[in-house]
């Protein structure tokens, strides 16, 4: 009996069913690039020689990565998107006051379930929180994609982690992904589909469900997959008038691999320079920090500045280090802002930033120097990763991060 | 193919191969110019054109970023062996045009500057010492790509 990943890939190939290895070509729900991997994509695109988009409709173009401008380049790789936007009449564009992909993507009601995705964009698999195949692709396979609507996919396997536990206090769905890739490796899923499930996964929040499928990419994950339920559902029908179909995996399926994971006794974990798989408990890391990194599109979503501003509220970051809040999107920054957030990260001496990638990627705002150390709620640690590769990157959870900010060196929330 | 073998680890990441403040360029010539600075600040200047790059498992991991590709295709990488690929990256190198060749036990056999020589018909690596180590060969259609420089000009010379 199929998987989830089966299903869906069935479906989109027009399949009555397909398993794990077969090659199939599927139709694309929605195709996204961004800024960055957009040139490339365009180009490609117009060396094909192809004279319309296949679907300017379920193409989504958000600008998050260099935004706004900081060189020229930047500002013409950003006229040269707008262009191509204008051209093709692309529907679902997001100029550079709206956000970061992964957080536009679900939040403007684009994925729903049962929808294939791919966006040129690594981080693509967070959108399997709301029961979609989503994943990352090149700029030429997405140029394909732009000409003719399809791409061949290889169907994967499923590693499916079965969550159980109840998480103490100040442990988040970021210190489990981390336990999970600490456990697994940096290659432990390597072209496979990762599904979260068991009751953890149930209590979790649609933002704490993302958090875990934005990083299945860190275990080499082609997908990450939740099996939509009623918060799903709450979610989607709240944000899209698409049309979706939920499907979820048969246990029996020969293709799934069911991994245990119990987190009952779960302490903090922080991923350590230079891979994301380098994962440790907190009461093992004693470092002191130059930078704080609260943002991106792992962490940057409205429960985790609460969860931030919760700790930081009445205390001051330490002398020495530098905190940097950037809200995910437009939403998260105006909901921040009526909830007081914003005041609170001001007041604590955080500078607060318009919503962007950010420091997550070292190209654009926040890039750290030799020798220092940053502190960061985004998805990667590798060397050179946010700026200087002889810097050094630390990954947690946003309460992490907060508790962290204000003693000046990697500590717990108390 | 013959050529001289520059070797790294295992976990070798798209932000080493091209760092993130370089994406803003799309052209070989610029993005070479950064290639694995991350790791050896000179490797653009000492790998000549043929040269491979011969490293351990999960080569590639990390972003979907084409430009980590086009940058080794820039400074002439005329292949990467490695024990295996990350999957993203495959794919991209794949569609630019660098042939990736998975040889489990490479990076025992090869150290760092050695002359080795791939066979691509026979699917079989010669090292510095003689000793020979096979790869999984690619299918035609991969090699009719790789040939062409990449699945853009494939297309347009099947058109």
């Amino acid at each position: 009996m199929p998987t989830m990943s089966e299903k869906i890939l069935a479906r989109a190939s027009g399949k009555e069913s397909v398993e794990a290895g077969d090659i199939i070509i599927a139709n694309i729900d929605i195709a996204m690039t961004h800024d960055l991997t957009g040139p490339l994509s365009v180009e490609s695109f117009e060396k094909i020689g192809a004279e319309k988009v296949w679907d300017s409709s379920k193409i989504v173009i958000p600008f998050d990565h260099q935004v706004p401008a900081d060189s020229i380049d930047s500002a013409n790789n950003h006229i040269l998107m707008r262009e191509f936007v204008k051209k093709h009449d692309i529907k679902h564009f997001y100029d550079v006051n709206a956000g970061v992909c992964h957080q536009i993507l679900p939040e403007k009601g684009h994925v729903v379930p049962g929808d294939v995705i791919v966006g040129a964009d690594s981080h693509t698999c967070t959108h399997g929180a709301l029961g979609a195949f989503a994943t990352g692709i090149g700029s030429t396979d997405m140029a394909m994609v732009f000409a003719e609507g399809n791409l061949w996919f290889k169907v994967p396997e499923t590693n499916r982690f079965n969550i159980t536990g109840e998480l103490k206090d100040n442990v988040y769905a970021k210190d489990v992904i981390l336990h999970i890739i600490g456990e697994m490796g940096a290659d432990g899923s390597t072209y496979k589909a990762c599904e979260f499930a068991g009751e953890t996964i149930s209590d979790m929040t649609v933002s704490d469900r993302m958090v875990l499928c934005n990083m299945a990419i860190e275990m080499g994950g082609k997908t990450g997959l939740v099996e939509p339920d009623e918060k799903t559902i709450n979610y989607v029908e709240k944000r899209s008038d698409k049309p979706y179909k939920v499907f979820k995996t048969d246990l029996d399926s020969s293709s799934l691999n069911i991994i245990d994971v119990d987190v009952n006794d779960l302490e903090p974990q922080i991923a350590c320079p230079h891979n994301v798989d380098n994962v440790k408990p907190i009461s093992e890391v004693d470092v002191e920090i130059d930078q704080v990194f609260l943002g991106s599109c792992t962490n940057g979503r409205i429960s985790d500045l609460r969860d931030a501003a919760k700790i930081l509220k009445g205390n001051k970051i330490a002398n020495g280090t530098r905190m940097l809040v950037i809200p995910a999107s437009k939403e998260v920054y105006s909901k921040a802002l009526d909830e007081g957030l914003i005041r609170i990260f001001v007041d604590a001496g955080a500078l607060v930033s318009a919503p962007c990638c950010g420091p997550c990627l070292g190209g654009h705002t926040g890039i750290i120097g030799p020798d220092e150390v940053s502190l960061s709620t985004s998805n990667r640690n590798f060397k050179g990763r946010q700026g200087s590769p002889d810097g050094k990157v630390y990954l947690s959870s946003a309460a992490v991060a907060a508790a962290s900010a204000i003693e000046g060196r990697i500590v717990a929330p108390e | 193919m013959k050529g001289t073998a520059w070797k790294f680890g295992n976990d070798i990441d798209t932000d080493i191969i091209v760092p993130g403040r370089y994406l803003i360029y799309t052209d070989e010539e610029r993005l070479s110019q950064h290639c694995m600075e991350g790791l050896d600040a000179d490797f653009n200047k000492k790998c000549k054109k043929g040269d491979f790059i011969v490293a351990g498992t999960n080569f590639g991991c990390g972003s979907s970023r084409e430009h980590a590709p086009i940058a080794l295709k820039g400074v002439g990488v005329s292949a990467v062996i490695a024990e295996s690929f990350a999957r993203i990256f495959y794919r991209n190198a794949t569609n630019v045009g660098v042939p990736l060749l998975e040889a489990p036990g490479i990076t025992e056999l090869v150290e760092n500057g050695d002359e080795i020589e791939v066979d691509m018909d026979e699917g079989t690596i010669t090292t510095s010492d003689g000793e020979k180590i096979t790869f999984k060969k690619l299918p035609p259609f991969m090699l009719e790509i790789l040939n062409q420089g990449g699945l853009i000009e494939y297309l347009r010379n099947k058109r």
